[in-house]
């Protein structure tokens, strides 16, 4: 049996001063429903992805909120958390669920409301997703883990800043025509050079934004996904995890849990790196997305750079990744995984902004915290 | 009151992080820091025991943070590395030397020092930061 | 009349920002070089931020472990002596007895009675051990003292701390004796929710710490029935560079018995500290039979004399941890903003 994607739906990314977490999830997910040409009362399920909204906004208990004010009582609805990787969680219990043949139509959103909180306490609350007592605790923040693995790769690799700068630049460019993107500028390598340092060696262009967001999907078990116009399929679906802590990794320079969930989402779908035709990739901070090329298996140990000096991930490329800018353009935490879907759904379907011609099967990698946990789901248009 | 002002949650790590106490599998004799009460190789077989690790390590990465989370402003810039142990375990730790000194290989040892205070009124958080070998 | 209780290990610990004296009188619009000459001082020493009472207890009580070579569990005692604990509720030592993992089966206090606490915490170590009530007793000496900005003090107001350990076994420096002298004299004083202490000018000279330090140095003479001369080497508590001297002076000592002790011209008075961080650098270079005359003095006020002896175990030892020299000479000069900024004196800084 095969479960489908038949229905998408966001919210625009950015700084929502007038809309809640409740009135976000609502409205990408009455988008999603209208999407696939369904009601509230046709879903059995809910799924929701969510980092924080108890600490950003002292709201627990999602999966009653996104239920109740979408008018879907009494189904069952429940709330996933893994950090970023929230939404891709969500969307795998979601999809587990339809397999598992206890629901034919569920609604998979992923919200997050940040900005209420501010810039400082953002970046405070983010640090729930690495460990506590021993990175918390000490003030090592998102931007700071990800620049430990930065400086570890350069040293190891010798990657250079300029090098490093490309993701930023690529993905910047690719946001441009993405009308729910935070940010739509483009973005020079000279820029990126001349941004503050937020933790050294990443600048402030190396990082993703705060941001407000929700965006939702509609998945169907395979009968009813045959009635709708283009459905996208769920071809993998791997799930993989990794110590909590970045000092307790075997390797500071990769992520071991995005290495296998990609095998498990690989294997599941019978396909290899070589057969993606565009992919949504983690980069929450430039060096994770050269250490997604490297994970996923687009490049080799050491190598990811290479994709992005030959332009093999840029539009016209051999493998377009953040084709609707990626994270750099907003970082909704919970709804990030799903977003990921949805751009790839658009690119299955053809109607992506910047669509790479005739895609077929595309991958959507989502990685929560330092990479204790990674979400990979490969998705085909036939 | 945010879990920063708990004192309990602080107070039940004093011993590991004053004076770096782990742990060590009674099984398989690996060491863990910070601590770990069960092995994760050998899992219902590996509780483990105390163990007190040398303060003493080598710089495997690190990094200065610039833009502080709440209880850290007045800190920053503050520098952090990844610290592997004499004995092992590589933990994050914060570094008081300048960051311009602060390098892949050099050698630390542990002093104590403030990490952060629960505001004008409640407690302080003592622990141990790293300090380069090659300065007094 | 040595019945074997000395100083087992001792130790040091002064943080490594300075400020000069031309610096402040920048700011307040003194001339700097009559500061220095009326004070004696060139420049002072000032924490980090991170730094505070407890930490520099617990690096200068490792270092005196680290000579006296013995294990943390075998104190008996940990007393920390400061006018600026961290907590006005909530002991320093019990903090500093678990970072260096001392206890629980131990007696832990605190104590104050201004720059004179550090050496009565040796007092009370003395007498514990005495009776056989201890094997080791930990006493310590250490400050952050605020100063108020624009007043005298604020050139000599610095940071550090020393720590001893009193024992029987494998003494290094032999204690003969000590005398204490205390009366009720207000010459400095603090009171509950003030930053800042105030103190009587010039009634802190003779009144006080003149008188104190001169007569616990003569009933000390007295009840081991020595005199002056029988010391090699001087040590007096340093508010600023000239009292100690002008001390000496009174008293007939030769000002080089004093010099090498006088820590205060460059790291400033460390208060609980001082006249401890002067004896550390004495025992790093006094050789084995010479004398020390180390005289505290803390307002409010006494003093305490002790008479020390020292063995050719103190060279055995003395290099097993960092020097008095090492921490003076190891410096980063700070601007007055910083010096603020470290001193916690900034209204509205979130900390």
């Amino acid at each position: 049996m095969r479960v489908a994607v038949i229905g998408v739906g966001q919210t625009k990314m950015g700084e929502h001063w007038s809309k809640s977490l409740r009135d976000l999830s609502t409205e990408a997910g009455a988008m999603a429903l209208k999407s696939a040409g369904l009601t509230a009362t046709d879903v059995d399920g809910l799924f929701i992805g969510n980092m924080s909204a108890g600490r950003f906004v002292g709201q627990e208990h999602l999966g009653a909120l996104a239920v109740d004010h979408a008018g879907m009582t009494p189904i069952p609805a429940t709330r996933c958390e893994a950090a970023c990787a929230s939404g891709g969680l969500a969307f795998r219990k979601a999809y587990l669920s339809i397999l598992s043949g206890h629901h034919k139509i569920v609604m998979v959103g992923g919200s997050e409301k940040m900005t209420d909180l501010g810039a400082t306490g953002s970046v405070g609350t983010l640090m729930g997703a690495g460990d506590q007592e021993w990175e918390s605790s000490i003030g090592l923040t998102f931007p700071g883990l990800y620049a430990l693995m930065a400086r570890a790769y350069m040293e190891r690799y010798g990657l250079q800043r300029d090098e490093l700068s490309l993701v930023p630049v690529k993905n910047h460019t690719h946001g441009i025509k993405n009308p729910y993107a935070q940010f739509r500028f483009p973005v020079s390598v000279q820029d990126v050079s001349r941004s503050p340092l937020v933790a050294d060696p990443l600048r402030l262009l190396d990082c993703s934004p705060i941001t407000d967001g929700a965006a939702a999907i509609i998945l169907a078990t395979e009968d009813i996904a045959r009635r709708v116009d283009r459905p996208v399929w769920v071809a993998g679906s791997g799930q993989a995890s990794d110590t909590l802590a970045l000092h307790d990794r075997d390797d500071l320079c990769r992520l071991g849990a995005s290495e296998k969930a990609a095998q498990m989402a690989y294997s599941q779908s019978g396909m290899k790196p070589e057969d993606i035709d565009v992919a949504e990739v983690h980069d929450c901070f430039s060096i994770a997305e050269i250490i997604a090329y490297e994970d996923l298996g687009f490049a080799k140990r050491g190598k990811g750079k290479q994709l992005l000096i030959n332009k093999d991930t840029s539009m016209g490329g051999s493998i377009p990744t953040n084709t609707d800018g990626g994270l750099k353009v907003g970082h909704p935490v919970g709804a990030t995984g799903i977003k990921q879907i949805i751009e790839i759904t658009r690119q299955l379907r053809g109607e992506a902004p910047n669509q790479v011609k005739g895609a077929k099967i595309g991958l959507a990698h989502n990685v929560g915290g330092s990479g204790a946990t990674a979400l990979v789901h490969i998705l085909r248009s036939d | 009151m945010t879990h920063r002002s708990s004192v309990p949650l602080y107070w039940r790590l004093q011993k590991a992080k004053y004076t770096l106490v782990g742990t060590q599998c009674i099984t398989c004799k690996s060491l863990y820091f910070p601590p770990r009460s069960v092995c994760p190789k050998c899992r219902s077989k590996g509780f483990t025991k105390q163990h007190k690790f040398t303060p003493s390590g080598m710089v495997a990465t690190h990094t200065v943070i610039r833009a502080p989370p709440e209880g850290f402003e007045s800190m920053a810039p503050y520098s952090i590395a990844i610290i592997k142990l004499d004995e092992g375990p590589l933990i994050s730790g914060l570094v008081v030397d300048a960051p311009d000194k602060i390098a892949t290989g050099k050698r630390v040892g542990a002093v104590f020092r403030k990490i952060s205070e629960d505001g004008k009124d409640g407690i302080i958080h003592y622990g141990l930061k790293w300090k380069l070998d090659e300065s007094v | 009349m040595p019945d074997g209780v000395g100083i087992v290990g001792y130790g040091c610990y002064i943080p490594k920002f300075r400020i000069k004296v031309e610096e402040i009188a920048r700011v307040w619009g003194q001339n700097p070089d009559d500061v220095k000459a009326s004070l004696g001082v060139e420049e002072k020493s000032v924490p980090d931020r991170d730094e505070d009472t407890i930490t520099i207890s617990v690096e200068a009580s490792k270092n005196a472990l680290a000579r006296a070579g013995i294990s943390p569990q075998s104190l008996g005692a940990v007393y920390v002596g400061s006018e600026s604990h961290p907590y006005v509720v909530k002991p320093s030592a019990t903090v500093v007895a678990e970072a260096i993992g001392a206890g629980p089966a131990i007696s832990a206090l605190d104590t104050e009675f201004a720059c004179r606490a550090g050496s009565s915490n040796m007092v009370l170590c003395m007498g514990l051990v005495k009776a056989g009530y201890i094997d080791y007793g930990l006493a310590i000496g250490a400050d952050t003292s605020q100063a108020r900005p624009g007043d005298a003090l604020e050139f000599t107001a610095a940071a550090g701390g020393a720590a001893f350990i009193i024992g029987r076994k494998d003494v290094a420096a032999h204690i003969e004796g000590h005398f204490s002298y205390v009366t009720d004299t207000t010459d400095f004083w603090r009171r509950h929710g003030e930053d800042f202490p105030r103190h009587g000018a010039r009634f802190t000279g003779k009144p006080a710490y003149f008188t104190h330090v001169r007569e616990a140095v003569a009933g000390l003479l007295q009840k081991l029935g020595l005199t002056l001369g029988d010391f090699d080497r001087v040590v007096f508590h340093m508010p600023n560079g000239k009292f100690p001297t002008a001390m000496a002076k009174e008293m007939g000592i030769p000002a080089a018995k004093l010099e090498d002790s006088l820590v205060v011209r460059k790291v400033g008075n460390s208060y609980s500290g001082s006249s401890l961080v002067g004896l550390c650098r004495a025992l790093d270079i006094a050789k084995p039979g010479e004398r020390i005359l180390l005289a505290s003095y803390g307002s409010g006020a006494g003093s305490d004399a002790f008479s020390i002896k020292v063995n050719g175990r103190l060279v055995e030892i003395r290099s097993r941890a960092p020097m008095t020299d090492d921490y003076i000479n190891r410096k980063e000069y700070i601007d007055y903003g910083t010096y603020v900024k470290h001193m916690n004196m900034l209204k509205g800084v979130a900390t």
